[in-house]
C-alpha cells in the first residue's frame, strides 16, 4: 500500500473556513512553504483533540500530508495561544487586522520566511505595545517591502533629486515620495508632512523599538495613516474588510467616552 | 435551457439541476436523487413538493427571540412556564435544539443568526443585535447567557456583545469552557485547559 507523505511544519493559522459537516478548511502561514491551505477534517467536533490547536491566530506545530488538491492535516499541537489577545475583543480585532494583510499580500507555496517571522513577532508585540497604531504601520512598511512593494521614501520619484525637509507628496500610484515640484506627474498624491517622513523611514529602516519610544500627536497619527491606508488599498484594490469592524469599536468607544463625560 | 445531462427529457434534468444546488450535492447523487423520485408514486412526490413549498410559505422568524417559527411569536416565546428573565443567546436555530436536548434551560432565547467575522466583513449590523437590544429594553430581563460557539469569531461576537449589555444592568454570563465528558486530559489544548482551571469548582 502506498504510504502517504506526511511531514512536520510549524504554522500561523490565519483563518477557517467550513467544509462540510465537521471540517474546516485553514490558511497557513508557514515559514518554510509561505501560505498553504489545508483541510482539517473534524475539528468543529466538540470531541476533535485537534481543534482548539488550529483556531485562528494560534500559531502551531502540525503534521501535513499531501492531498489532492489542499495539505492534510494528521496532527496539531500549540505552540503559542496568544490568550491575551484571544481575551480581548480589541486586541483580537487588531490582530485580524494583521493576520488579513499577510493573507491579501501573500500566494501560496512561495516561500518567504521574513514574512513569517513579521507576522510571529508582531502578534507577540501586539498584548504589549502601548500604541498599536505603530505597531501597524511598522507592520504594513516590513511587509510591504518584503513581498515587493517598499515605497521609495529617499529620492523623488521623477526627478531623482533627494528629498528634502519640506512638505512632499505621497504617490500611491508610483509607490514613493514626489518632491513639490514633480507632484503633478503622479495621477494620486497625498500631502505628507516632514515628521510623517521620518517616522515611515524609521519603520522603513525596521527600527520597532525606537519609534514605539515616540510619542505621536493624534494628528501626525491619523495623517500615517490616512497614507498607508491609500497605499494598501492601491495595491490591493479592495479595502481590508476587518478594518470596518476595528473602526467602529473606536468609534464606539469615543461615543462611550463622551457619554461618561457628560456626567 | 440546454441539456448539461446527457439524453435527459427536459423536465429531468431540469430537476438534476435543482437538486445539483443543494449542499453536498454532486453531479452523479444529483442525478440518482432525480431518478429515485420518478421511480416513487405521485403522492410521494407531490408531498414532498408541499411540504418544501409549505416551509418556505409558513416559516417565518419569531419577532421576539428571532428563531424560524410558524407561529409568531414562537411557541417557546408564549411557553409561560418558562422563565422570561433569562435569555440564552446563540448563533443558529440549530443551537436552540442542542440546548433544548439537555432539558437543563428553561428560560427564552435568541437566536443571532451568524456571528462576527471581522475578516469576513460580518459586523454587528448583520446580525438580529439591535432586536437583542430591544428586548433588553422592553424590560424584565435580569440574565443574558452568552452561549456563541467556542471559537475564535464565536468568542469575538460574546466579546462584543458583553460589552453592549453590562451597561444595562444585566447579569451577563457565558457557558463554561472546559474538558468535553469521554475526552482525554493529555490531548487538551491550552485554551480549553486554562479556562477548565479558571472555572474549576468544588466537588
Amino acid at each position: 500500500m502506498p504510504t502517504l507523505k506526511t511531514y512536520k511544519t510549524e504554522a500561523i493559522v490565519l483563518k477557517h473556513i467550513d467544509l462540510g459537516e465537521a471540517d474546516r478548511i485553514l490558511t497557513l502561514y508557514t515559514p518554510n512553504q509561505g501560505k498553504l491551505r489545508a483541510v482539517a477534517r473534524g475539528v468543529r467536533r466538540m470531541k476533535s483533540r485537534l481543534g482548539g490547536h488550529v483556531e485562528p491566530l494560534i500559531n502551531c506545530s502540525l503534521m501535513l500530508s499531501h492531498g489532492r488538491a489542499l495539505e492534510v492535516v494528521s496532527q496539531g499541537q500549540t505552540i503559542e495561544s496568544f490568550l491575551p489577545i484571544r481575551n480581548d475583543l480589541k486586541l483580537t480585532v487588531q490582530a485580524l487586522y494583521l493576520v488579513e494583510l499577510t493573507d491579501a499580500f501573500t500566494s501560496e507555496r512561495i516561500e518567504n520566511y521574513s514574512v513569517y517571522k513579521l507576522l510571529l513577532d508582531s502578534l507577540r508585540l501586539l498584548a504589549k505595545v502601548r500604541n498599536a497604531e505603530i505597531l501597524f504601520r511598522y507592520f504594513e512598511l516590513q511587509l510591504l517591502g518584503y513581498v515587493g512593494y517598499e515605497p521609495q521614501l529617499y529620492k523623488c520619484l521623477n526627478c531623482k533629486a533627494t528629498i528634502e525637509p519640506v512638505q512632499n507628496f505621497f504617490s500611491t500610484s508610483g509607490g514613493g515620495i514626489l518632491c513639490p515640484n514633480c507632484a503633478h506627474t503622479e495621477p494620486v498624491v497625498k500631502p505628507i508632512s516632514v515628521d510623517a517622513l521620518k517616522v515611515v523611514r524609521l519603520l522603513q529602516r525596521g527600527d520597532f523599538i525606537t519609534a514605539n519610544r515616540l510619542r505621536l500627536s493624534a494628528d501626525l497619527s491619523r495623517e500615517l495613516e490616512r497614507i498607508m491606508q491609500g497605499y494598501i488599498r492601491y495595491l490591493l484594490e479592495r479595502e481590508i474588510k476587518s478594518t470596518r469592524f476595528r473602526d467602529r469599536l473606536k468609534r464606539e468607544d469615543t461615543e462611550i467616552a463622551a457619554d461618561l463625560g457628560k456626567f | 435551457m440546454h441539456l448539461k445531462y446527457g439524453s435527459a427529457a427536459e423536465p429531468v434534468s431540469r430537476l438534476i439541476e435543482e437538486f445539483h444546488k443543494l449542499p453536498g450535492i454532486g453531479p452523479k447523487s444529483a442525478a440518482r436523487l432525480a431518478y429515485h423520485i420518478l421511480r416513487i408514486p405521485e403522492s410521494s412526490a407531490r408531498s414532498l413538493a408541499e411540504a418544501i413549498i409549505a416551509v418556505k410559505e409558513k416559516i417565518v422568524l419569531c419577532s421576539v427571540c428571532q428563531n424560524l417559527t410558524d407561529n409568531d411569536p414562537c411557541a417557546i416565546c408564549q411557553d409561560t412556564d418558562r422563565d422570561h428573565s433569562v435569555i440564552c443567546v446563540v448563533e443558529e436555530p440549530l443551537d436552540i435544539l442542542a440546548v433544548e436536548r439537555t432539558g437543563q434551560f428553561k428560560g427564552l432565547f435568541h437566536v443571532l443568526h451568524g456571528v462576527i467575522s471581522p475578516m469576513d466583513g460580518i459586523g454587528p449590523d448583520d446580525l438580529k443585535i439591535s432586536e437583542l437590544l430591544e428586548r433588553m429594553k422592553a424590560g424584565g430581563v435580569e440574565e443574558v447567557i452568552l452561549a456563541t460557539n467556542p471559537n475564535l469569531e464565536g468568542e469575538a461576537t460574546a466579546m462584543y456583545l458583553q460589552r453592549l449589555l453590562s451597561p444595562l444592568g444585566v447579569r451577563v454570563t457565558s457557558l463554561a469552557r472546559g474538558l468535553p465528558v469521554g475526552g482525554d486530559l493529555e490531548y487538551a489544548d491550552e485554551i480549553t485547559l486554562g479556562r477548565a482551571f479558571e472555572g474549576r469548582r468544588e466537588v
